[in-house]
């Protein structure tokens, strides 16, 4: 459905979003890999709210605005995105790299949102200095990354050679772009870890079991972090569950936006 | 035409004995830090050797690499600065995008050039793939941090009444006064390498010596963008020493031994590509459409013969790299012909960058293939006349 793909302009930095249903509004946050505007996921949420799924800027055909370096520079982003679109009671779903900008963005300001989803999201230290909590994406060749990072390899599977030539441009920009904010520090912000007590939303933890880039250890490590955080694993998935559990994925995520919201204890200063 | 001889410093033993890289990840044990040692003073003969021959020199670094054992530039540039008296000392190159303090750089070049009495050229470069996973700096827009540096350092080389500030988008320091400051006025010569043609005018423009380095007949098109920026910049043509070129040279009195010492030499390029895949190309290293490229399958041949038939410089065979440019090889006679016949090609190239050592090539060999190319091909691209591009006009 090419025609739900439209421009947004925020701050004068033109990107591209999927924006489709409507209703509660949920801002979909794409991992590093980028976002397949045919995704099913997107389809599928968007049966219990309106989605707005945007490429952050520099990737996909969204532009890069000068400076735009990290993901706490996105994170700016993102708030000026909602209050250009003046949305309330947002339900933010981030997964992977999109987990770690979602968080970034509500520990600076979360009035705008309702409720989060991470799912195998990057971007806090949990391990020792010397422990590699997250595997080096950029070591690999693309059947190993496949291989651990999805519970069906095949998923991950992609011949470039007969796709449209701006898939294989998008994908090359979506590279880029993701080493551009997680290459160093890696894949983390080592600020964060002390600003997630800042978060007092409701917050669901959706692990793709099957990930392999991300451990258990890692997403419950995380999930602990943000008070009253609730962890649910989602089986046959690896770090992308939304590609390998589109509708299991959806129905998590809207069964979560719709339970009463239950008061979060206040978190507990480190 | 001037010389300047090269080697990388390879730690040779571990060549056959790799799983699958050399480079980045392959674990130091396998290194015997004597081996290393006697290969260092060796190298350093060398070099003292043919500082004695004429020839100028060339260092470089890579790192976590048995293909290159320097892994600081300035050490090589240090213990050269002091054992040679002649010849001009170039690094190429000095990968400043990756240094996390430029201020240290402008100070150790400054004392090179002090300590060598003016004898330093200085070549920034951006380094290679397989240096980002060893640095850790992102190779996403490497060259806008490349050039801050830049420009840091040539500032820091040139300020002599007070000190400045800078505060940059990558750099910040409050009281900058280099001590000792450079001995060439009013900095050493930059050079720098490319392998594309928007970088070669804007490096036209600046007026730097702009090297290439085994891009054999995909050379011209870089030189000419070159020129062009040079020629718009400063209004005449540029003159050959503005270019340089970096060869494989093997040479011995009949062409049988020359082969098999070209064959030695060629190690370096068999070696240079055992990488672990993954190294060879981090995001952001190539352009979004190169790499899209890459995606559909469409990369086109890097290396070629001078009538165009494509040839694989890591697996090629000595005569493939002999049509192709890259290799050097042959009696003095041939191997003078061939430099000659390759910078015609050119348009003019006023400086070899000869890899005269590479792998296995034996000291005696290397001392061997030296003195005979310092005897008799050197005097002749001394006194070689170099052509005026438009005269040669690429094909």
């Amino acid at each position: 459905m090419p025609d739900a793909i439209k421009s947004l302009v925020v701050n004068g930095v033109t990107i591209e979003a999927v924006e489709r249903g409507s209703g509660r509004p949920i801002l979909f946050l794409h991992p590093g890999i980028g976002i397949d505007p045919a995704a099913p996921v997107l389809t599928e949420l968007a049966k219990g709210g309106r989605v707005i799924a945007p490429s952050h800027p520099g990737f996909g055909t969204s532009q890069l605005p000068k400076g735009m370096t990290s993901v706490d520079d996105v994170s700016y982003f993102y708030l000026d995105l909602l209050d250009e679109l003046d949305l309330r009671d947002v339900l933010v779903v981030g997964v992977g790299l999109g987990g770690w900008i979602a968080a970034e963005i509500a520990v600076k300001d979360s009035s705008r949102l309702s409720r989060l989803v991470m799912a195998n999201a990057v971007g806090v230290k949990i391990g020792d200095r010397e422990t590699r909590d997250i595997v080096d994406i950029w070591a690999l060749m693309p059947d190993e990354f496949n291989a651990l990072a999805y519970s069906d390899p095949k998923a991950g599977e992609r011949d470039f050679k007969n796709l449209p030539e701006a898939e294989s441009l998008a994908a090359a920009r979506n590279r880029e772009a993701y080493a551009r904010l997680a290459w160093s520090p890696y894949m983390h912000n080592p600020k964060l870890k002390n600003r997630l007590h800042r978060i007092k939303l409701p917050t669901l933890f959706l692990w793709g079991m099957a990930d392999r880039i991300l451990s258990e250890t890692y997403g419950r490590g995380y999930c602990g972090l943000i008070a009253g955080a609730k962890f649910e694993p989602i089986e046959k998935a690896g770090h992308f569950p939304h590609i390998e559990q589109p509708a299991e994925f959806a129905r998590r995520v809207l069964a979560f936006a719709d339970t009463a919201a239950t008061p979060v204890a206040r978190a507990k200063r480190a | 035409m001037q010389v300047y001889y090269f080697t990388e410093q390879p730690y040779y033993p571990t060549w056959n004995n790799h799983a699958g890289s050399l480079r980045v990840n392959l674990p130091n044990k396998v290194v015997d830090p004597q081996t290393a040692g006697d290969l260092f003073h060796r190298y350093y003969d060398e070099w003292k050797m043919a500082d004695e021959l004429g020839y100028n020199i060339m260092v470089n670094e890579h790192h976590q690499t048995a293909t290159c054992m320097s892994s600081t530039v300035i050490v090589g540039l240090s213990v050269l600065a002091r054992e040679t008296k002649n010849a001009r000392i170039l690094v190429l190159g000095y990968p400043i995008g990756h240094r996390p303090d430029p201020l240290r750089c402008a100070e150790e070049l400054a004392t090179i050039d002090v300590v060598s009495r003016g004898r330093l050229d200085m070549g920034f470069i951006k380094g290679v793939p397989y240096e980002f996973p060893a640095s850790n700096q992102n190779p996403v827009g490497v060259m806008d941090r490349f050039w801050e540096a830049h420009d840091f350092i040539l500032k820091a080389m040139t300020s002599h009444d007070a000190p400045f500030n800078w505060e940059g988008e990558y750099f910040h320091y409050r009281q900058v006064n280099v001590w000792p400051r450079p001995v060439q006025q009013p900095h050493p010569p930059v050079w720098t390498t490319t392998g594309n043609k928007a970088q070669a005018r804007l490096l036209g423009e600046k007026g730097y010596v702009m090297a290439t380095l085994g891009s054999g007949y995909a050379t011209r098109p870089l030189y000419d963008a070159y020129r062009a920026g040079y020629l718009a910049k400063w209004k005449k043509p540029a003159p050959a020493d503005r270019v340089a070129y970096l060869g494989l040279v093997a040479v011995a009195d009949n062409e049988t031994e020359a082969r098999r010492r070209g064959e030695l030499v060629a190690g370096y390029l068999r070696s240079s590509a055992i990488v672990h895949v993954p190294f060879r190309n981090p995001p952001g290293f190539l352009t979004v459409d190169d790499n899209a490229r890459m995606l559909r399958g469409q990369s086109a041949p890097r290396s070629f013969t001078k009538d165009g038939r494509p040839i694989n410089m890591h697996h090629g065979s000595v005569q493939d790299l002999i049509d192709a440019g890259i290799l050097f090889c042959g009696t003095p006679d041939q191997v003078y012909d061939q430099i000659v016949d390759f910078t015609e090609y050119c348009g003019g190239m006023g400086n070899l960058l000869m890899m005269g050592h590479a792998g296995f090539l034996t000291h005696e060999d290397t001392v061997s293939n030296l003195e005979l190319f310092s005897k008799q091909v050197m005097p002749r691209l001394k006194a070689y006349r170099q052509p005026v591009p438009e005269a040669t006009a690429a094909a």
